[in-house]
């Protein structure tokens, strides 16, 4: 699809067809796209995975650098999300400092990780209050075909689970790096699963041609015990409660279909 | 969330640490009318938040690449003040502010008519000048009625209140420390009339039941906010009426004379 924007005729049918519990590309109004899952392609990164979600690919990189905890976490390592809509993703990305939808990307595929405790931070501290490490995640859209936050979400996840945390020993306050990884602890898996709202229907896995129609999007990141960890609204429609509870439900059941690509036990 | 728990939010008998029972909302004070420069303005006080919000417009809009040609563009700017915090906060905006900024914008716009004012601009500013948890909601109040007193059609008065979870139990209207100590804040806003909820946000970690009750909880403690709004709007509006209408009978009478 070369045209940014789908003609208005291609709108009103994939709004006329979601009416009927139908999608344009076939699928049914609960299906995600088909989801690929390559993990450690950066070498050079401490963990990385590429996710391609439909025709939606991004790919994350984490990195890991010694710093300073925050003073209120003295005990624990930090955790530091980073979203860049990069130019090549879309014709609608621009080169520059983020704006509101790259720092919402990457804020919302921050709670999910950070409020499931997903990544064991009393296990990075170098000296408490001092020094410890910190966790970039830097998530990369190489390209836009709609749900960059479910796409980025399971890249960071599949990153995370693939990254290596190099040995050390501490002399005279300095870390010195020895031979050997292990991985990087972790002991919750967040998955998010976001939802589009067309007229008063709600489908999973907006693509792109589908979120331009949409009236209101809502996210939900269930952990791996199916509670709700971490959720946002966005778009100017609204929703109501009973839709939200509908929500919840499907999303710890696709959550948990999702999870199975990633986390193999 | 901080893991710090130094002392007990909420004692044995169900009462908070600010004194308030579990589903009560801190003690909420609202003007309108306030600022003389702005279309429209109000001011909330909800504990110990204080937030300014201001409208400017519906107005030219500059730069001109913004306008819409179909509606109005709803600009908001959610901004703390250096000294609203304990840490002076650095007034150049935050990765947060912004997408605050972003979510009380979509939180709003479903309320308003904006397609009666093609190409135009509505400016909303937000100061916070005291944070004492829950900003957003408050925020969003007080942004509503700040509109309503612009004299913007709206399509209902959208109303925010936040719920939650501390130390295991469901609560109304978080405080900055059931904020950061509790185990989830779930920011709404929802336009009651409409039964339209327009913002949710939630961070923490709930189980499926939880988060029903919670989300119940925040819908009761929106209602309750909207009944407020109403009252101050009346109370400035209603009362005004009043006063012109009592001048022009005085004058009637004094015509009669």
């Amino acid at each position: 699809m070369s045209s940014i924007m789908a003609a208005k005729v291609r709108q009103k049918r994939i709004a006329q067809l979601i009416a009927r519990g139908k999608r344009l590309d076939g699928r049914e109004p609960n299906d995600c796209r088909e989801v690929q899952i390559e993990s450690g392609l950066i070498e050079r990164a401490e963990g990385s995975a590429r996710v391609r979600l439909g025709r939606t690919e991004v790919m994350v990189g984490v990195k890991i650098e010694a710093g300073e905890p925050f003073p209120d976490t003295p005990n624990e390592g930090v955790l530091t999300v980073n979203a860049e809509l990069v130019p090549l993703a879309s014709p609608t990305f621009e080169p520059g400092p983020p704006d509101e939808n790259s720092i919402e990307l990457a804020r919302v595929v921050d709670r999910g990780i950070r409020e499931s405790k997903a990544i064991v931070t009393e296990d990075l501290v170098v000296e408490p209050g001092k020094k410890v490490f910190i966790v970039f995640v830097d998530v990369y859209v190489l390209n836009h075909d709609g749900n960059l936050i479910d796409a980025s979400a399971l890249a960071a996840l599949a990153a995370l689970m693939n990254t290596k945390m190099f040995n050390y020993e501490v002399k005279e306050g300095e870390i010195k790096i020895k031979p050997g990884y292990k991985p990087l602890p972790m002991r919750n898996y967040p998955i998010a699963i976001t939802f589009a709202k067309i007229g008063d229907k709600l489908i999973v896995d907006p693509w792109l041609e589908e979120e331009q129609v949409m009236d209101a999007r809502l996210t939900m990141a269930v952990e791996k015990d199916g509670k709700i960890c971490a959720m946002q609204k966005g778009g100017y429609g609204y929703f109501t409660a009973q839709q939200i509870f509908e929500a919840s439900k499907i999303a710890q059941q696709k959550a948990e279909e999702l999870r199975k690509l990633v986390v193999k036990e | 969330m901080s893991q710090k728990k130094t002392e007990k939010l909420i004692d044995e008998n169900d009462v908070r640490i600010d004194g308030r029972k579990l589903d009560e909302m801190r003690p909420v004070k609202i003007e309108v009318g306030i600022l003389s420069n702005a279309d429209g303005s109000a001011y909330i006080e909800q504990g110990k938040n204080r937030i300014l919000a201001a409208v400017y417009g519906p107005r030219e809009i500059h730069p001109k690449h913004q306008a819409l040609p179909d509606r109005a563009a709803l600009r908001c700017r959610y901004h703390m003040a250096p000294f609203s915090v304990q840490e002076r906060k650095s007034p150049a905006p935050s990765r947060r502010e912004m997408e605050l900024s972003k979510v009380i914008r979509e939180a709003l716009e479903p309320s308003i008519f904006t397609e009666y004012y093609p190409r135009t601009a509505i400016d909303l500013f937000i100061e916070v000048l005291q944070a004492d948890g829950g900003t957003r909601c408050a925020g969003i109040t007080v942004a509503a009625l700040a509109l309503a007193d612009a004299g913007i059609p709206m399509r209902d008065l959208v109303s925010s209140c936040a719920a939650g979870k501390v130390e295991g139990r469901l609560v109304l209207d978080l405080n900055d420390f059931e904020d950061k100590g509790g185990e989830a804040d779930m920011p709404i806003a929802y336009m009651p009339n409409l039964n339209a909820i327009t913002l949710l946000q939630m961070d923490g970690m709930l189980t499926g039941e939880e988060f029903e009750q919670v989300l119940n909880m925040g819908l009761e403690g929106c209602k309750q906010i909207s009944q407020l709004q109403k009252e101050t709007l009346k109370s400035k509006y209603v009362v005004a009426k009043e006063a012109e209408t009592e001048g022009e009978e005085e004058t009637e009478t004094e015509a009669e004379k």
